[in-house]
């Protein structure tokens, strides 16, 4: 009974969710945006789950007193203070409450810092990908360099069919195997999706007995 | 000498009643002549707006019609042009609607001249409703058509012009069933060799001899999306190894309801392997839903506890990069698999393998090695094959529709949804 009945919830939920693509009617359409209703509740209580274990993992570290427990401090003030700060400001999100500015005065900036890091790493990333070792590498090192000239001005001074190659590359190329790529994500996820839903595929519940 | 003063008397006095007369005349003429010009004016006048303000014709052959494939609660109305429609003197149609055929028509809508269809939507289903259609000129006068009726809108119970999706789905689900049946009848079934997942069972065992834990990331999407759901499936496998070896795994999730769910597999996973001691909870844990926030929670982890193998399997966006990078900065051996065509290339570049589109689909029955599952990735193989050898008739019909050399593009239908 274990598996059979989160297998047959499984099943119902999943042909539902196909069959209601087929069928307009309200009385399916009407029960389908319920059971979408029913995601958001649900994810409500999860996100009370996710804090308790972001809560029960680092007080472990503390507990432990793992060598990163100082991380562990800093989480669980953070959380506790704009928690606090939350309750304690009526108005929280309003310019000028102390939740609002601890938000755009800390987590905004260090968010954007993480972020324009990845210019850093596209620039090593593309020295590593661009060493000309193999005749794959050297044709993606000719065709990053059309492509890089001819998105800026200096590429049609150059020359005037850069940016003409520039377009061809990305409309002929790079769009068929884009294309190619989502036909195959597409079929997969159809299979991946029948398999799920007929229990042919049960590794999400901890695979077959 | 009198008779002659009487007449020159007579003759002054009628001198005046003539001069009198005279003008009186004249001033008559005058004014008969300044009347008759005003009338003509008027006439002028009365003419030119009658030309102006001529009647403007309603529009002709009015329909209306239940709106097909719908939940109903809508009518498509249509009509042709009237043809005052070019002479640039219209503004648009109006649209008005009735229970009864003659009386109490109400304003449902306004369309431009261009227009000669209209949608009336949230009327109520399986009730009469009438129909007319007036021409709206500049001016704002409205000239309407004859009344059509009645209709009814009502919900369909399914839709037609998806019925092509239909029929493939009821191959996929033939194809699945019968080579499903077929492994599980003995049948050896050719799959093709996926390097990125044979490199899987070393990445653990390089682990294992390193004394390091393995990070096994399924991206920021939410259960909703296959591609998770495809790397907690691969998580299912690759904790029984882990199970095996005894190798610490760590899972960082970024949705509460992934991180549930992966808690679940790996549990199950580490029972199935004969190690439920060896599962912590604390290996799969929350850590946040803010994008960035994830990548540094993630990067930290790395950093600090240098995992040997990281495995980024799922949905990723922007942060792909990032991780994948910081990962190949601690000399970690990577896998991914995603779905996500705009973050292969960061992958590729910074991984050792690559799962690429359909492979991260494929992997859990790679791994497992299950008949079952295999005979479900040869179905999906077939029909991937069959929708291939459609996809070259339909371009090569497309070219010779488009060249002339045949009437119709006849396979377009096949490739149209609703």
């Amino acid at each position: 009974m274990r598996r059979q009945i989160p297998l047959a919830l499984c099943f119902i939920a999943g042909l539902f969710m196909a069959v209601q693509y087929f069928i307009p009617h309200p009385t399916v359409q009407d029960t389908y945006e319920i059971v979408l209703g029913w995601l958001q509740t649900l994810l409500a209580f999860a996100f009370l789950l996710g804090t308790v274990s972001l809560i029960r993992m680092h007080f472990h570290k503390i507990r432990n007193r793992a060598d990163d427990r100082a991380f562990s401090w800093v989480t669980l003030l953070g959380l506790v203070s704009m928690i606090g700060l939350g309750f304690l400001h009526p108005q929280h999100q309003l310019p000028g409450s102390p939740f609002n500015l601890m938000f755009l005065n800390v987590q905004v900036p260090i968010e954007a810092t993480m972020f324009s890091l990845l210019a850093f790493y596209i620039a090593s990333a593309a020295f590593r990908a661009f060493r000309a070792r193999t005749l794959e590498a050297t044709l993606l090192l000719v065709a990053a360099c059309i492509v890089m000239l001819g998105r800026v001005p200096i590429g049609d001074l150059i020359h005037e069919s850069i940016p003409a190659a520039t377009q061809w590359i990305l409309n002929v190329p790079n769009l068929a195997a884009k294309r190619g790529v989502m036909i195959g994500v597409g079929l997969g996820m159809m299979a991946t999706s029948l398999k799920i839903i007929l229990g042919i595929e049960r590794a999400w519940m901890g695979g077959s007995d | 000498m009198l008779a002659d003063r009487g007449l020159a008397r007579v003759g002054r006095s009628g001198m005046g009643s003539v001069a009198v007369v005279t003008i009186a005349v004249a001033l008559f003429l005058c004014a008969g002549v300044a009347l008759a010009q005003q009338d003509g004016d008027i006439e002028t006048a009365e003419t030119m707006t009658e030309e102006v303000l001529q009647p403007l014709m309603p529009p002709t052959a009015v329909t209306a019609v239940d709106t097909p494939n719908d939940r109903g609660s809508s009518i498509n109305v249509t009509w042709e042009h009237s043809p005052d429609s070019e002479s640039g003197t219209l503004l648009g149609y109006s649209i008005y609607r009735s229970a009864h055929p003659e009386t109490g028509f109400a304003f449902a809508g306004r369309v431009p001249f261009v227009q000669d269809n209209y949608r009336d939507s949230g009327i109520g289903d399986n009730e009469p409703t009438y129909y007319r259609v007036a021409t709206v000129g500049l001016d704002g006068r409205e000239s309407l058509s004859e009344t059509f009726g009645p209709v009814e809108a009502f919900p369909q119970w399914f839709n037609g012009d998806r019925i092509n999706v239909m029929v493939a789905v009821i191959i996929f689900v033939i194809a699945i069933v019968y080579f499903v049946n077929a492994a599980r009848s003995g049948k050896d079934l050719f799959i093709r060799r996926l390097a990125g997942l044979d490199e899987m069972d070393n990445a653990v065992g390089r682990a294992t001899e390193m004394g390091k834990p393995i990070l096994y990331i399924t991206g920021l999407s939410t259960i909703s999306d296959v591609a998770t759901i495809a790397g907690i499936n691969i998580l299912g496998e690759v904790a029984k190894k882990t199970a095996e070896y005894n190798t610490k795994l760590i899972v960082p999730c970024a949705d509460p309801i992934v991180m549930a769910v992966e808690q679940e597999v790996v549990k199950e996973a580490y029972a199935k392997a004969g190690r439920p001691d060896a599962y912590s909870e604390d290996d799969v844990f929350y850590l946040t839903r803010s994008q960035f926030a994830y990548v540094a929670g993630v990067n930290g982890i790395m950093v600090r506890q240098r995992p040997a193998t990281i495995l980024y399997m799922g949905m990723f966006y922007a942060e792909s990069l990032v991780l994948a990078e910081t990962g190949a900065s601690i000399g970690a051996i990577q896998i991914a698999g995603t779905d996500a065509v705009t973050q292969l290339p960061f992958f590729i570049t910074s991984c050792d393998y690559t799962l690429i589109g359909e492979e991260l689909y494929a992997a859990s029955a790679y791994l497992s090695r299950e008949p079952i599952l295999l005979g479900g990735l040869k179905g999906q193989d077939t029909v991937k094959f069959i929708a291939g050898v459609l996809l070259i008739v339909a371009v090569v019909v497309a070219t010779l529709a488009a060249t002339g050399v045949i009437e119709t593009n006849f396979m377009a239908p096949l490739f149209v949804t609703g």
